[in-house]
């Protein structure tokens, strides 16, 4: 009788890389949809150009590197990443934008590196920034919910003003566009105006941060945590990154809440929620040891809220993220939990 | 021309390119090579001084003691890159401005020690004006590339502000190549610089390695492709 032997994992979950990321684009349909809901047809449009560009980026750079294309296609991350690049994205950004974001993030972010696997930085993150100091003009005409400015535009007059710049009803996009919460709040506490004035004085803010905004929000997390609960993502970063920034901006908030926006408007304003979820919990470029997350994550939370407060930009994840994506291998290297069998003294499994 | 001499501006034009492969004198290659002109002024001045430095370097080298060659070659550079900007100063006045502090700083550029260390103080004096002009040439047209390919992507324009280099006369050297262009700012600021050095140097290794392929198919041996494959 022969007996066949065989390793461990003896028990599988079937999980795989195409199963995670088909996971993380269906926790993000709900903040799309919301997302439609309130700013429009823009986002759908966006997510289409940007995920066509990446796989296109992704299939031509498998292609020049002489690698397989099926498997490293079929595994959806270029997907991923130009979802997530388009969430970023204001609306009504011209398609060169969002091509441009989309081909840099998978081209010099991902695939120079070595594709999957080997990116140091996370790629969307990569492509933003790219697209934030290169054009920052285009970068900043976001637009407000359209509760706010009653404006519904189409889907043909939202492709309209992607494809060619034409605006109906003889509107500009210096007409659409307003500043978004985070903007709103640093224009004017520079001006000496208190937040509780600002809150007050601007249809855009909601309960906690922006009209629509904070919706969206809610969805993400929803979406979040049902990626918690299937185990795609790890609870740490999500939490350490959102404890952190509450904790400060509680912490600044009570010293003078004149100058220093409430947690809840941080945590619901901007990106930061769909950073915790969706963008510092990145497999690749994060952190992978438990403690490592939690440091990971805080750290990012911090360097949020830092660039927000006393930076020059009104939001900070993308930055706070690549900054940390750097910071992470030196964090897995000082937090690697002890190997069974061996006692603390002996770092990383020590001698056999 | 024989084939020492032919062999020492083959190194510094292209095999031991300062910029490309020794990876030497980096900063003011990033910091100046915004626009072709400013990058003009820069390679020029820095192959003026490595050329000068390089002479008088193989000139004293049997009389300076080899304890004391290091601040002597310091002190000749240093006299050099002087010489230099006091004469960008009298002629190229606007470009001086631009250029600012990284025509003094020529002086840290570890190219010019290296080549007095490593070349002319070892050689007589006509191999060393030959090195210093061929490592000098090289850097300089890697310094154009570089310029060409920033100011093009990031202004749209190639030999913008040739006025400051040749003159009033020279506007009409200034090309717009992309008329209403709203420019590409990443290419302008340092991050551009760094991407754009890093392509050129795989565009180098990839040519690099195509020669090396051909060679060896040329020579035909009948072996497995060696290490230069």
């Amino acid at each position: 009788m022969k007996l066949d032997t065989s390793s461990s994992p003896f028990i599988h979950s079937g999980a795989n890389i195409t199963g995670m990321m088909l996971r993380v684009c269906l926790a993000l349909v709900p903040a799309i949809i919301a997302y439609t809901w309130f700013f429009g047809w823009g986002l759908c449009i966006n997510i289409f150009i940007a995920v066509s560009t990446a796989v296109a980026a992704e299939a031509l750079m498998l292609r020049i590197r002489q690698r397989p294309l099926k498997p490293f296609l079929s595994d959806g991350s270029a997907v991923v990443t130009g979802l997530l690049l388009a969430f970023c994205l204001p609306p009504f950004s011209p398609w060169w934008i969002t091509v441009m974001g989309a081909a840099f993030a998978i081209v010099v972010a991902k695939q120079l590196y070595g594709g999957l696997g080997y990116n140091p930085f996370n790629p969307a993150m990569v492509g933003y920034v790219m697209l934030l100091i290169s054009f920052p003009l285009e970068m900043t005409q976001w637009v407000p919910p359209n509760i706010v400015n009653q404006l519904q535009i189409g889907f043909i007059d939202t492709l309209k003003i992607i494809f060619f710049g034409e605006y109906p009803y003889t509107l500009s996009i210096d007409a659409l566009s307003m500043a978004t919460p985070l903007d709103t709040v640093k224009t004017e506490l520079g001006l000496n105006v208190t937040v509780s004035e600002i809150v007050q004085g601007n249809a855009i803010f909601g309960d906690f941060a922006g009209v629509g905004w904070e919706w969206v929000g809610n969805w993400i997390l929803l979406g979040g945590v049902w990626l918690i609960y299937k185990r795609i993502i790890g609870w740490q970063i999500p939490l350490a990154l959102m404890g952190s920034l509450f904790t400060i901006a509680f912490f600044f908030f009570m010293l003078d809440p004149d100058t220093y926006p409430s947690p809840m408007f941080h945590l619901f304003g901007g990106a930061t929620l769909l950073a915790a979820f969706f963008i510092a919990t990145d497999p690749v470029s994060a952190s992978t040891t438990p403690f490592g997350r939690i440091l990971y994550g805080a750290g990012i939370g911090i360097l949020i809220y830092v660039i927000r407060t006393w930076g020059s930009y009104p939001d900070g994840v993308a930055f706070a993220v690549l900054l940390m994506n750097m910071a992470a291998p030196t964090i897995d290297y000082y937090t690697q939990p002890r190997v069974y069998g061996h006692s603390k003294d002996e770092p990383h499994g020590g001698e056999h | 021309m024989n084939p020492e001499n032919a062999d020492i501006l083959k190194e510094g034009l292209w095999r031991n390119n300062t910029a490309l492969v020794q990876l030497l004198g980096l900063c003011p290659l990033l910091a100046v090579s915004g626009t072709v002109v400013n990058a003009l002024g820069l390679g020029i001045a820095t192959t003026l001084v490595m050329a000068g430095s390089n002479v008088t370097v193989s000139l004293i080298r049997n009389l300076v003691r080899p304890e004391l060659r290091i601040p002597s070659f310091v002190l000749v550079i240093a006299s050099f890159v002087t010489a230099v900007e006091l004469l960008m100063q009298a002629f190229l006045y606007d470009l001086y401005l631009v250029l600012g502090i990284f025509i003094p700083l020529i002086v840290t550029n570890c190219v010019i020690i290296a080549r007095a260390e490593s070349f002319a103080s070892k050689n007589n004096v006509g191999r060393s004006l030959l090195d210093g002009l061929a490592m000098g040439l090289g850097f300089t047209a890697v310094l154009l590339l570089l310029g060409a390919i920033r100011e093009i992507l990031g202004h749209g324009t190639l030999f913008s502000q040739a006025e400051l280099m040749f003159g009033d006369g020279a506007q009409w050297l200034t090309i717009t190549l992309l008329d209403d262009y709203r420019g590409f700012l990443l290419a302008i600021l340092p991050p551009g610089a760094f991407l754009g050095l890093g392509l050129l140097i795989a565009l180098k290794n990839v040519i690099d390695r195509r020669q090396a392929q051909r060679a060896t198919q040329a020579v035909a041996i009948p072996a497995q492709p060696d290490a230069a494959g």
